[in-house]
């Protein structure tokens, strides 16, 4: 189980690096507004119809 | 905690964080982080302010002045809009100051008086971080007193509104910021825990222990000293100011529990505690964050209602030129242009132009009013027609949107008792935990002293409050999400509290249980009528008109010459060869008419009457009404049967007030008419006085009800109401009708029945775990399955349990609710 020794240390690091990343999120504002970007998803929706329209044309 | 500690003797002189190799000082000389924190230092040393080095705990964040020069500060529109003068000549303003955390803020703050000759006084409220500050103009200027602010560390700003949603905006990103890493740090922690746990079961080589040990001592010192240092200012604050917060145990618990952890790792015996440690810090500032974001959104409603007014303002100088200002520079007596489309800046008065305005915002009237020059405009209504040119008569503080802002706030503030119960019972806990801590260990270490600093610790974790100060806020969240998507929005969870227990519901009557328009509800004369009224009204913007529209919608006009509208109130024309003329009695008899005996083809309807009156004779009566909305009765007998008591408040004719009050089954004593808002307002008040411990709920649609919905306990506002009614609102039905609000108040009934239950879970696995601990029974083992799974039960009862079901009409409600949220 001697293998433990390199993992546990290799493991610290990815958590390191995932809360880093996560920081970088939150500090960067993507979770300031959960509500409004699962609305604007609806009209996203319309924009994308014209899209498909466009490619058929 | 010891290295912070050494690091802090040789730290910055004035924040006490590391001081960079370049700016370290020689021999005994004071060392300093940064430029900001020297001069801070010689201000207060130069003001005899030394003491602040003496306070125990310091703000530990490095002084970074901006540098401004605050000229704008003096400047005289600046001066018209935030300060006010006081009959003793004395000047008052209040500042909105960044970097105010904690108690040593406060003291340094309020002490500015003594750095700067000339400033009578300085207040802070250091939750909202608000100044209040007094001046004598003649010897200080308000731009020096910036100056001093600034470069101790506290920027200040003019207070409204927009600003600070960046400022909130910054802090919410924080606290994210340390909610995740405690989440991570904890699931890391604990993951090694049940390595630990299974390996003391059946048995794990000492060097891999060792090594799992070492490593989640790294991973939990990162999480007290980063998210968790909350917890120690907090605590430090409430020992200051020598009060029992719920930071204290908080506090106690995680130092003893993470330094006994910690000597129990270097010596390599005995429980380590730190998953215990780890999680609590996660659950509990989770548990903080859902409860503070909860209490912001009824508090912020009045800074919402400021930013609907616009930013910038387009005004016309003396030599002509255009030039766009903030609205905050705007003075009375300056012209100003508004295009189509563009909301009014300021009050004023139309000097050019004529143009149609919505002033929904402010009336909930959606039929736009023709303005003429002459006519007064409120700030935060619509041009919709053509532009116009408008002199300024009130800007900023002085607009009536900004007057009945400031009546908002001031009914917030008063609502506070609320929050101090809560404290005072926080403190109960707080004395109990500490003191059953302290009889464990002296029950204890007669036998045996390292066993009692266990058990001590043991009884300090199991008991700290993530279960109990997660039962409420998470109930509530979840209660408030489900209401919004069944079109239901609440603001603050002491208004689902409220609404729980049966209490006095006064409702306003025009827009609320009415349908707020005119509907034709009575009509007696000939149908061949009908196309000649429709061609009179064809085209008319009036309630009336579009009420005969509605009423007849398939029936195509007459043809008629000559159509004239008179400000009598009536139309008249010809129809083939004939006169006719329709409108009020007064109108119609003005016309020539015979007018007597139309009372009695109404049948004594308490309806608004229209006369059709053909060659002076009158050939048919319509009654106008307001209809009384579906089911309203239905709903209103519903929460009587709760046990609420119900009142109708109406600004309307008594007769009508009294015929709806029939309809609806009102107590003649439960009813006043002819109420004006200040009226409406004191009736609140009164009943607020009167009610004991029963709450008064206020449901409206306009501004008009504003007042008396933020002077009760809880006020309602209803679809399809006036913007800023709904805003100050602390609930917000996006539903029509009544039905909503019965599905409120059997949803807040239902969230309170959850609440209790969380409660009663929380407070038994303390009790259980408390018993354990005392009688030393409590292993780190089971202290580590009980603490998760308490917080879990509540987690998933407030996920589980039952609060708002979706309404039937939730796609319908969706639409207004999008469209309200982006206003604001």
């Amino acid at each position: 189980m001697s293998v433990l020794y390199l993992v546990i240390p290799l493991a610290l690091v990815v958590v390191a690096l995932a809360i880093g990343a996560y920081v970088w999120s939150a500090r960067s504002g993507q979770f300031d507004d959960l509500d409004t970007p699962a609305m604007r998803m609806l009209h996203d929706d319309e924009a994308g119809e014209t899209r498909s329209e466009k490619r058929e044309a | 905690m010891a290295e912070v500690r050494a690091r802090l003797g040789t730290g910055c002189a004035h924040c006490g964080l590391a001081v960079p190799p370049e700016r370290r000082a020689i021999g005994s000389a004071p060392a300093f982080c940064c430029g900001g924190c020297e001069t801070a230092h010689g201000i207060l040393r130069a003001g005899g302010l030394a003491q602040y080095y003496a306070l125990g705990e310091r703000r530990a964040a490095p002084v970074r002045p901006t540098g401004r020069s605050y000229d704008e500060f003096d400047h005289a529109a600046f001066e018209e809009l935030y300060v006010s003068r006081r009959a003793d000549g004395l000047a008052t303003a209040e500042l909105y100051l960044e970097g105010v955390h904690c108690a040593s803020c406060v003291w340094l703050v309020e002490r500015v008086p003594l750095l700067e000759a000339g400033i009578a006084r300085a207040e802070l409220d250091v939750r909202r971080s608000l100044l209040r500050v007094e001046w004598d103009p003649r010897a200080v200027p308000l731009s020096r007193i910036a100056q001093v602010l600034d470069r101790l560390g506290y920027p200040p700003h003019p207070f409204h509104g927009v600003a600070r949603e960046a400022m909130r905006r910054r802090e919410d990103r924080a606290a994210l910021v340390r909610i995740g890493v405690a989440g991570a740090l904890a699931g890391n922690v604990m993951l090694i825990a049940f390595a630990l746990y299974a390996g003391d079961l059946q048995g794990m080589a000492p060097g891999e222990r060792q090594m799992f040990r070492w490593v989640s001592l790294v991973l939990t010192l990162p999480a007290l000293l980063f998210p968790g240092r909350v917890f120690f200012t907090g605590a430090w604050a409430a020992l200051r100011t020598r009060a029992l917060h719920m930071d204290l145990p908080i506090a106690l618990a995680l130092a003893a529990a993470s330094v006994r952890g910690a000597l129990n790792t270097i010596t390599d015996s005995g429980p380590v505690y730190f998953d215990g440690v780890t999680l609590l810090v996660f659950l509990l500032l989770v548990g903080r964050y859902l409860q503070q974001r909860g209490q912001r959104a009824a508090t912020d409603a009045a800074e919402l209602l400021l930013s609907l007014t616009p930013r910038m303002a387009r005004v016309r100088q003396d030599d002509g030129a255009l030039r766009d200002v903030p609205t905050e520079a705007l003075l009375p007596g300056m012209l100003v242009e508004v295009g189509a489309g563009q909301v009014f800046p300021a009050d004023g008065t139309v000097v050019h132009g004529e143009s149609s305005v919505n002033r929904a915002l402010l009336t909930g009237e959606s039929v736009p009013v023709v303005v003429v020059p002459g006519d007064v405009v409120a700030a935060g209504s619509e041009n919709v027609g053509a532009p116009v040119r408008v002199r300024v008569d009130a800007a900023g503080s002085a607009s009536r949107l900004a007057r009945l802002l400031a009546e908002v706030e001031a009914n917030a503030r008063r609502r506070a008792p609320v929050v101090a119960l809560a404290n005072r019972l926080a403190g109960v806990f707080v004395a109990l935990v500490l003191l059953l801590a302290a009889v464990t260990f002296l029950l204890w270490v007669g036998r045996d002293t390292a066993l009692a600093w266990d058990h001590a610790i043991a009884l300090l974790i199991v008991t700290c409050p993530c279960a109990l100060a997660l039962a409420t806020p998470l109930a509530v969240s979840v209660a408030v999400g489900r209401a919004a998507r069944a079109g239901i929005y609440i603001k603050g969870g002491d208004a689902l509290e409220l609404l729980a227990r049966p209490g006095i519901m006064v409702l306003d009557k025009t827009g609320t249980v009415t349908a707020g328009r005119h509907d034709l509800v009575a009509w007696d004369g000939d149908p061949r009528w009908r196309p000649v009224i429709l061609a009179l009204e064809e085209g008319a913007a009036h309630p009336v008109a579009e009420g005969f529209r509605r009423a007849w919608p398939d029936l195509a006009p007459a043809s008629l010459e000559g159509v004239r509208h008179d400000v009598l109130g009536g139309v008249s024309g010809r129809w083939d060869g004939r006169e006719v003329a329709i409108g009020s009695p007064a109108f119609v008899a003005s016309h020539g008419a015979e007018i007597t005996g139309w009372r009695e083809r109404l049948a004594g309807a308490a309806v608004t009457p229209v006369l059709l009156a053909i060659d002076g004779q009158v050939v048919a009566v319509a009654g106008f009404g307001d209809p009384v909305r579906d089911g309203a009765r239905d709903a209103l007998d519903a929460l009587r049967a709760r046990g609420w008591q119900t009142h109708l408040l109406s600004g309307d004719d008594t007769a009508v007030v009294t015929a709806v009050a029939d309809a609806l089954g009102f107590a003649a004593h439960q009813v006043i008419a002819r109420a004006t808002p200040e009226e409406k307002l004191a009736r609140i008040r009164a009943l607020r006085a009167g009610a004991g411990v029963r709450a008064v709920v206020m449901v409206g649609d306009g501004v008009n009800d504003a007042a008396a919905m933020t002077a009760a306990h809880v006020g309602v506002g209803v679809h399809g109401g006036a913007e800023a009614s709904l805003l100050v609102a602390d609930v917000h039905l996006t539903a029509p009708g009544l039905a909503p609000l019965q599905r409120l108040v059997e949803g807040a009934t239902r969230t309170l029945g959850l609440i209790r239950r969380n409660m009663l879970w929380a407070v038994g696995y303390n009790a259980v775990g408390v018993a354990l601990a005392m009688s030393g029974r409590l292993s780190p083992l089971v202290a580590a399955i009980l603490m998760p799974v308490s917080s879990l039960t509540v987690v998933l009862g407030s996920w589980l349990g039952r609060s708002f079901v979706a309404a039937p009409v939730a796609t319908t409600a969706a639409s207004p609710a999008t469209r309200h949220r982006r206003a604001a």
